[in-house]
């Protein structure tokens, strides 16, 4: 099949994963408002909860197991900090096999573009995105089979259909040839490990997200969600794995530079926001072992380092003069 | 949950935290013990008293924070000033464009920010704090590595995972056994053993923090001793190694002319291929190959020099920088003697190779002649009647000239750009308002100059490529610095630090555990050793547990009967046993309270 075919076919699946994006969206909303509209003390949720584990141990000999959730964050027990994560609602169900359809024709559209392209979906900005955006989803949809984050799926699909409409209408460009300097396996490392990277803190963030949310307010849909010291545990795990991807994607970029460049290191405008974004989230992660850091402002370190990947692949790529003049546009 | 880094109050005075084994902590950091409150009119302080304040404010987790915060600030406006290391250019146009901000870019360093005294401030202060931080922890954790574990607390029942298996003072051995399997170091204090594990995630968090120092000391003074150099060459010449073949040449502040390794190079031919298929592309490179001979010690070798694949010459890193276009131009004064013939290197304006060049020949004609011209590979017209190329490769190259005479201004002494003409004090005598045309050339075509000066003949065109020549003696040690830090990092933030107890109690097995540090699989191995120590003989209780399948028990040594091998391992399952109890319990719960959906 000629190379512009598929590539129209890659759009089409694309608009498509959209879309479905979109009903996704509106289910995990429509799940979120009904969770809201339900009235329940939480005092009697809790102490639902508590006889069902104790059932579900079947009297086994753990004194001490039930207080758990809380026992991590003394002084910091909310009223809900023994609430479970919440079980999928319906809408949640449909939302999550929306997203994982979606998902599927998302990647669709990506491996095409590949296809149409001859090589790796991700040398503009255009593909970035696509493909950025792809392994974000990916990364929530996966994460599923290590914990139920079902009340992140509002965050993700929302901002997949945000992100493919932007990418979509403003950084669409036919696929080209790989111009030299881009032509090293490393594009294959780098830059994936760099949208790797992405996915993990966005899950992280739109968890840190939550946490303040929940922080501040614990009412209607909020409080099916987990306590907060439990959303920051969480985010933090999450985060550190998307430090340590990026770690990892600041060396790699600086072999390469090497390479192409002849120096590893040159203060390129990209190479400086890379190194942003990596201290942002050095001081995230100090600020989660430090007493009076710890909580809500070590979250909004979190959101602050995803907010500068977010405004390095945007406004710093389309912008800022540098040698990483890759945007395509 | 995470019973991680703060074991609550209760485990706190249960199993007195704050052991000498303990990783040492800054005093704000959550591990540490809580300060005192502090009382309102303490005894005043000495000199001593505050320089032992002032460090340990330097040393603390709060203002490592703080700086590195200000760290990711202060690098930002070399991100949207031009600076002169990445972009001298830049840096020319900005003053030029904003004379009146000028001072302010001067006075902040604002085209030097990575090198700015107000930039080295912050991050001298932060390595300053990370040594502070560092030495201690390093010779304490030392010790620690050399210690036994942390005495037994007296109760357990208030600990992470508590929980009792059958079995007596006998088990002990096999308990033992057992944690050193799992990597534990062990001792016994009584009727109990005392396991703890992990090191080595202080082991990775000190490495790391000490990799970073020494990257910043292997980057700050290796790079001295470096040098980089950039030649044009045209293709069939060939440039040395040494300093004064260089078109520009920086070196490190302890660089010694002597260490400039005796090669040289010839760029035999370069290679740039073109997309020729691909509408949307056409004309876009797609590989560009210096072949190149290189001399070493009179021996000559054929190499290539890519742009993702450097050339190694003794030492040297050699890069293709970038290429163009140089014409060969000769010039014959009126009686036909040559007096000018070079290869003169044209500089690409645009995609598809419109360049423009200079040439000035201030001798051998009646007047001094300037030219100044645009060659164009491949040459098409605007909508406006203007020449431009269309193309990047030769397909129909033509050389168009502008001709000026007077004084090139060569003699003032003032050093001049070979790339740009001084017209203020010459008369244009061929193109723009001169009334004549400017002077159009294909490729072996000879034209006059307007007032019988001579004649100008266009030889033939090659390809020029730049090269870099690199020496940077710090490449190989930053690399395995940085893949020290990377590992260390992982070892860090991954491998959980614990300590489990077994205590014998009143005809059972006591066991629990307390994490040190970030650690969400601590339930997940007390309940393990839980099940290495009852063996079939705890089937039953067991039993109750085995409800939960989601607590992926990777080893299931023994049980046999009652746990479902769910094999997720540890690590990547990285569970989060409190949280999946948890949701065992939520469908429970979802059970009862399922009216409401
Ligand atoms: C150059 C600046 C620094 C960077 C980039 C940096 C980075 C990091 C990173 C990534 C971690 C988490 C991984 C690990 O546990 O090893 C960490 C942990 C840590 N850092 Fe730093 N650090 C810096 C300076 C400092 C300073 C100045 C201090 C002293 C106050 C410090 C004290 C610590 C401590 C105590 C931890 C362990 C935190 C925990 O218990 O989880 N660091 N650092």
């Amino acid at each position: 099949m000629p190379a512009a075919e598929l590539d129209s076919y890659s759009l089409l699946l694309v608009y498509s994963a959209m879309a479905v994006y979109t009903l996704a969206f509106l289910a995990y909303a429509v799940d979120a408002a009904r969770r809201s509209s339900v009235k329940a003390a939480p005092a009697e949720s809790r102490e639902l909860v508590g006889a069902g584990a104790a059932a579900s141990v079947a009297g086994a000999a753990v004194p001490g197991r039930s207080s758990t959730p809380a026992s991590s964050a003394p002084g910091r027990g909310d009223a809900s900090a023994t609430a479970p994560i919440a079980a999928a609602g319906r809408g949640a169900r449909i939302g999550f096999t929306l997203t994982v359809l979606a998902w599927a024709l998302h990647l669709g559209g990506a491996i095409l573009r590949g296809l149409a392209a001859g090589r790796v979906p991700w040398s503009n900005m255009y593909e970035f995105a696509i493909t950025g955006i792809a392994v974000m989803v990916g990364v929530f949809v996966l994460s599923r089979l290590w914990k139920d984050l079902n009340f992140l799926g509002v965050f993700f699909t929302g901002l997949a259909t945000v992100f493919l409409g932007v990418a979509t209408v403003n950084y669409y460009v036919a696929p080209t040839p790989l111009p030299p300097a881009l032509q090293s396996y490393w594009l294959v490392i780098h830059v994936f490990v760099a949208t790797l990277a992405t996915g993990f803190f966005g899950l992280g963030t739109g968890l840190s997200i939550l946490q303040l949310i929940k922080d501040r307010r614990d009412n209607g849909f909020l409080r099916s969600l987990p306590a907060s010291a439990q959303l920051e545990d969480l985010a933090y795990r999450v985060g550190v794995i998307g430090f340590i991807l990026w770690t990892f994607t600041l060396m790699a970029g600086a072999v390469w530079a090497e390479h192409a460049w002849g120096r590893y290191w040159g203060w390129d405008t990209k190479e400086v926001w890379t190194f942003v974004i990596w201290v942002v989230y050095a001081g995230y992660v100090h600020a989660r072992a430090t007493r009076g850091w710890r909580g809500s402002r070590s979250a909004w370190l979190q959101i602050i380092g995803f907010a500068a990947i977010i405004f390095n692949f945007t406004i710093v790529n389309q912008f800022f003069a540098g040698l990483h003049a890759y945007s395509g546009l | 949950m995470s019973p991680s880094s703060s074991p609550g109050p209760d485990a706190a005075s249960a199993a007195d935290t704050a052991s000498a084994n303990d990783p040492m902590r800054p005093g704000d950091h959550v591990d540490a013990p809580a300060p005192e409150p502090r009382s309102g009119s303490g005894p005043k302080l000495g000199i001593v008293g505050w320089l032992r304040f002032l460090w340990r404010q330097l040393t603390s987790m709060r203002t490592a924070i703080v700086l590195l915060l200000l760290l990711a600030v202060g690098a930002i406006p070399g991100s949207l000033v031009p600076q002169r290391s990445s972009d001298p250019n830049g840096v020319i146009q900005v003053r030029a464009d904003n004379p009146d901000l000028v001072w302010f870019y001067d006075a902040l360093s604002l085209h030097d920010v990575y090198g700015s005294p107000w930039f080295s401030a912050i991050y001298i202060l932060l390595f300053t704090s990370l040594v502070g931080c560092v030495v201690p922890r390093l010779a304490h954790h030392w010790r620690a590595m050399r210690a036994k574990p942390p005495r037994t607390p007296a109760r357990l029942s208030r600990l992470v995972g508590f929980q009792t298996v059958p079995g007596d003072a006998s088990d002990l051995d096999r308990a033992e056994g057992a944690l050193r399997k799992l990597g534990y170091r062990t001792a016994r204090y009584g009727e109990s053993i005392s396991a703890e594990r992990g090191y080595l995630r202080e082991s990775g968090n000190l490495l790391f923090h000490i990799a970073l120092l020494a990257m910043i000391l292997v980057v700050g003074l290796g790079s001295g001793f470096g040098y980089n150099g950039q030649r044009l060459v045209v293709e069939g010449r060939s440039f040395a190694n040494t300093l004064s073949s260089y078109d520009t040449f920086d070196s490190g502040q302890w660089f010694d002319d002597a260490s400039l390794a005796p090669f040289s190079v010839q760029l035999d031919d370069l290679d740039v291929v073109y997309e020729t298929e691909n509408l949307n592309a056409i004309g876009a490179p797609l590989d560009f190959t210096a072949h190149v001979s290189v001399t070493e010690d009179g021996v000559s070798r054929e190499a290539q020099i890519k742009v993702n694949e450097p050339l190694n010459v003794d030492g040297a890193d050699l890069y293709l920088i970038s290429n163009g276009y140089a014409p060969r131009i000769s010039v014959r004064d009126a009686e036909g003697e040559v007096v000018y013939d070079e290869y003169t290197p044209f500089l690409a304006q645009d995609d598809n190779m419109t360049s423009l060049g200079v040439m000035k020949l201030p001798d051998g004609l009646a007047e001094q002649l300037g030219l100044r011209g645009f060659f164009y590979p491949t040459t098409g017209q605007l909508e406006s009647g203007a020449f431009t190329s269309i193309y990047p490769d030769l397909a129909n190259p033509v050389l168009s000239l502008q001709a000026f005479t007077g004084d090139l201004g060569l003699d003032a002494g003032v050093p001049r750009s070979v790339y740009a003409l001084e017209t203020d004090e010459m008369t244009q005598i061929a193109g723009g308002d001169s009334g004549t045309d400017a002077l159009m050339l294909a490729p072996g075509q000879t034209v006059d100059i307007p007032g019988g000066l001579g004649t100008i003949t266009f030889e033939d065109v090659r390809r020029y490529g730049v090269i870099d020549v690199h020496v940077d003696y710090t490449q190989t040690a930053v690399f395995w610095i940085a893949v020290t830090i990377l590992v260390s990092l992982l070892g860090s933030l991954l491998i959980p630090r614990r300590r489990l107890w077994v205590k014998v109690a009143g005809g059972r097995l006591e066991l629990a555990g307390l994490a040190r540090g970030e650690d969400p699989t601590l339930e997940r191995a007390v309940d393990d050793l839980a099940k290495r120590l009852a063996g079939d003989g705890a089937a039953a209780a067991d039993a109750g547990r085995a409800g939960d399948p989601a607590l992926g028990r990777p080893t299931a040594a023994g049980t046999g009967v009652a746990a479902p091998e769910v094999g997720r391992p540890t690590a990547t399952g990285s569970g989060v046993a409190a949280d999946d109890a948890g949701s065992a319990g939520s469908t429970g719960a979802s059970g009862g309270t399922g009216t409401r959906e």
